[in-house]
């Protein structure tokens, strides 16, 4: 039989039977739909996760104290007070591989600006501090070295505290705030960042320089963090090893001693949240399989209880001419079309389930093409997988039985 | 002038095997066929007329012994050539129609053609309405099957097994499901196609239908037992005719006894 007319006759076939084809269909369309749909919102949580990250800065490198053992008894980490600002010259000096480098030291504290005041941390860092954390100056400007050396009492406001203290018809900048008992005057504001990957809000923050936060309200000399900049994301490992090395060295550690800081990069931060959402991609994607290749056993069955239906039919096929072979592909056909065209209304219905849910969960969804391919290629396998046996059952008839069948 | 023999059958045998046992289907039968017969196989149940159709329609293979059909030898043929064979040259009428349902009729009718590739969509429609022309139904071409009566239904079929023009039509009790009058209408429509030329194989057992063919072949358990040509051959068209005209008489009757009462 030509091929036009055996897809004629598949086709005929189906909507002979509008019902049941499309309770056939349903099972695949489903499939496809959650499919497209589960991966669309895993891919997007990926896809968002993955540029808050970047969003922190992925050339980021932080120092931090490693909690240490002492006299027995472990120390927290907050305890722990290992950095200080020397370690910050020394790694300047001594590491090529560090592209800008600053303190980083904190503390929390209410601001106060005429009768408004809110809670807010201020941190402390150098002239360096908003180019490594990724913080832009929106107006004014950033503390400068004199600044720095002076411990002067000038800060950045984030957007938060802006919002916060000051009414719309006032200029932050110039204007004098109260940290902690201390006045300071407003220099700058920094542009609005939004929240982090952990729902922190990265706009309530006071910058201010380091040594003004060191001398005037934490009082120690010892640094929170040290916060590096490598210059590309390649370089992250090559620069981390150089800043160990170079920290042990500041430290006058021992061989024998263990580190007593600890570095972390966005790349294990990336990584990890990189696996738990392959993780839930994965879980997604399988949840997702099985419904489809439960739908696929939904074909199989209907095809089976088809040929059985229809072994009368088949019997005057066989008897009026057609050959094994045309019985085969007949029914493979209309298995295939079944999961195909329900492959391509599960691809349409998925998409517009991922758009809704968008639209009313307000999740970040991605649609990819590979997700789309891969179902439907998934689909036409399942077609012709679970098609084959009952097509084979079906071209394997013995006409004279298959026409004496009631 | 001498017919064209279409079906030549020498010392044929047909064996089943149910369990250890063998049945004997089919003994040495030798039967020839010529072109325009119209002939009526008949016998009991477990005669073995349906093997013989079946072996005639090359929808089964005798066990031994030679089937010649239209020239061909088919005993040396395989299972996609015989299918070949069938699409070309047989006709299936069957009892219970077999027409495929929700399809229509000039559908069912186009059916052996899509199998054959040589037929292209054109000439497959005009054999198609030409068939139903035959039969009387070309003004239900566009009716479903499952939406005309039995008569009509048997008369799609018919039409299905003249659309390939083959070299004979094998009916396979195609009266059983029917009334009289239907069944006179159909063997009417028979020797219509008979007269024109067309090879008819009728299986039945019923022996009113039988006298409405030319040659009578009888079988008992596996043997050809009587193989006679039908002296007073009856007209299906009289028949019907007459049938019509005892109705009418019994309604009469009817009639006249209710005014009685």
């Amino acid at each position: 039989m030509k091929i036009q007319n055996l897809i004629k006759v598949a086709i005929a076939a189906i909507r002979r039977n509008k019902t049941r084809s499309f309770l056939t269909m349903l099972g695949i369309i489903i499939g496809v739909a959650s499919v497209i749909a589960m991966l669309a919102i895993g891919e997007g949580s990926n896809a968002s996760i993955q540029e808050q990250i970047s969003s922190m800065g992925t050339n980021l490198i932080n120092v931090m104290p490693a909690s240490r053992n002492r006299g027995g008894v472990q120390q927290g980490r907050s305890m722990s007070q290992t950095l200080v600002v020397s370690d910050i010259e020394y790694l300047r000096n001594n590491s090529d591989l560090v592209k800008a480098i600053s303190p980083e030291v904190q503390s929390s504290g209410q601001v106060i600006f005429g009768s408004s005041n809110w809670p807010t941390q201020m941190y402390g860092g150098n002239e360096e501090y908003t180019y490594i954390k990724k913080y832009e100056v929106a107006s004014g400007r950033i503390f400068n070295s004199q600044e720095i050396k002076s411990s002067a009492k000038v800060c950045l406001l984030g957007q938060t505290v802006v919002d916060n203290l000051f009414g719309d018809d006032v200029d932050p900048i110039g204007q004098s705030i109260r940290f902690d008992k201390i006045p300071f005057k407003v220099i700058g504001i920094l542009e609005e960042k939004g929240d982090n990957t952990f729902g922190q809000d990265q706009d309530d923050i006071i910058l201010a320089p380091y040594t003004t936060v060191m001398k005037r309200i934490t009082r120690q000399i010892y640094l929170r963090s040290i916060v590096i900049s490598a210059y590309s994301e390649d370089q992250i490992s090559q620069t981390s090893t150089q800043i160990e090395a170079g920290m042990r060295l500041a430290h006058k550690l021992k061989d024998t001693e263990e580190n007593d800081f600890e570095i972390r990069t966005q790349d294990e931060l990336i990584s990890t949240f990189g696996s738990i959402s392959e993780m839930m991609l994965v879980l997604l994607g399988s949840i997702a399989a099985i419904s489809l290749i439960v739908g696929g056993i939904g074909i199989m069955n209907i095809m089976y209880v088809s040929v059985t239906e229809r072994t009368r039919e088949i019997g005057l096929r066989l008897a009026i001419g057609g050959k094994g072979k045309d019985i085969l592909l007949q029914f493979l056909l209309e298995a295939v079309l079944l999961s195909v065209i329900g492959g391509i209304v599960g691809v349409v219905l998925g998409i517009i389930t991922s758009n809704t849910v968008e639209n009313i969960m307000g999740w970040p969804v991605l649609i990819t093409s590979d997700a789309i391919l891969i179902s439907f290629l998934f689909c036409s396998f399942i077609g012709v997988f679970f098609g084959w046996y009952p097509a084979r059952k079906a071209s394997a008839l013995d006409p004279i039985e298959a026409l004496r069948h009631e | 002038m001498k017919l064209k023999k279409i079906i030549d059958l020498n010392n044929l045998n047909k064996n089943y095997f149910v369990g250890a046992e063998i049945v004997k289907a089919l003994r040495e039968l030798n039967l020839s066929v010529e072109a325009g017969e119209f002939i009526a196989i008949m016998g009991a149940s477990g005669s073995g007329k349906s093997t013989l159709l079946n072996i005639l329609g090359c929808l089964d293979k005798p066990t031994s012994g030679d089937y010649w059909l239209d020239g061909k030898n088919v005993n040396a043929m395989t299972k996609n050539q015989l299918a070949s064979i069938r699409n070309t040259k047989i006709g299936f009428v069957f009892q219970s129609y077999n027409l495929l349902p929700r399809t229509t009729a000039l559908e069912n009718v186009e059916l052996p053609l899509l199998y054959n590739s040589s037929i292209s969509n054109r000439l497959r429609r005009e054999k198609a309405e030409h068939a139903l022309e035959a039969v009387g139904l070309v003004d239900r071409m566009k009716h479903l099957s499952n939406q005309m009566s039995g008569g009509q239904q048997q008369r799609v079929a018919i039409a299905r097994s003249l659309v390939n023009d083959p070299v004979i039509i094998l009916a396979d009790e195609a009266t059983g499901n029917l009334d009289t009058k239907t069944s006179y209408e159909i063997m009417s429509l028979f020797q219509e196609l008979n007269e024109k030329g067309i090879t008819i194989g009728f299986v039945t057992h019923e022996p009113d239908i039988a006298t409405f063919t030319k040659r009578n072949i009888v079988f008992r358990d596996g043997r050809l037992i009587k193989d006679f040509t039908v002296e007073n051959r009856l007209s299906a068209q009289i028949a019907l005719k007459e049938l019509k005209d005892e109705e009418a008489f019994l309604e009469e009757q009817e009639n006249l006894n209710l005014a009685y009462i």
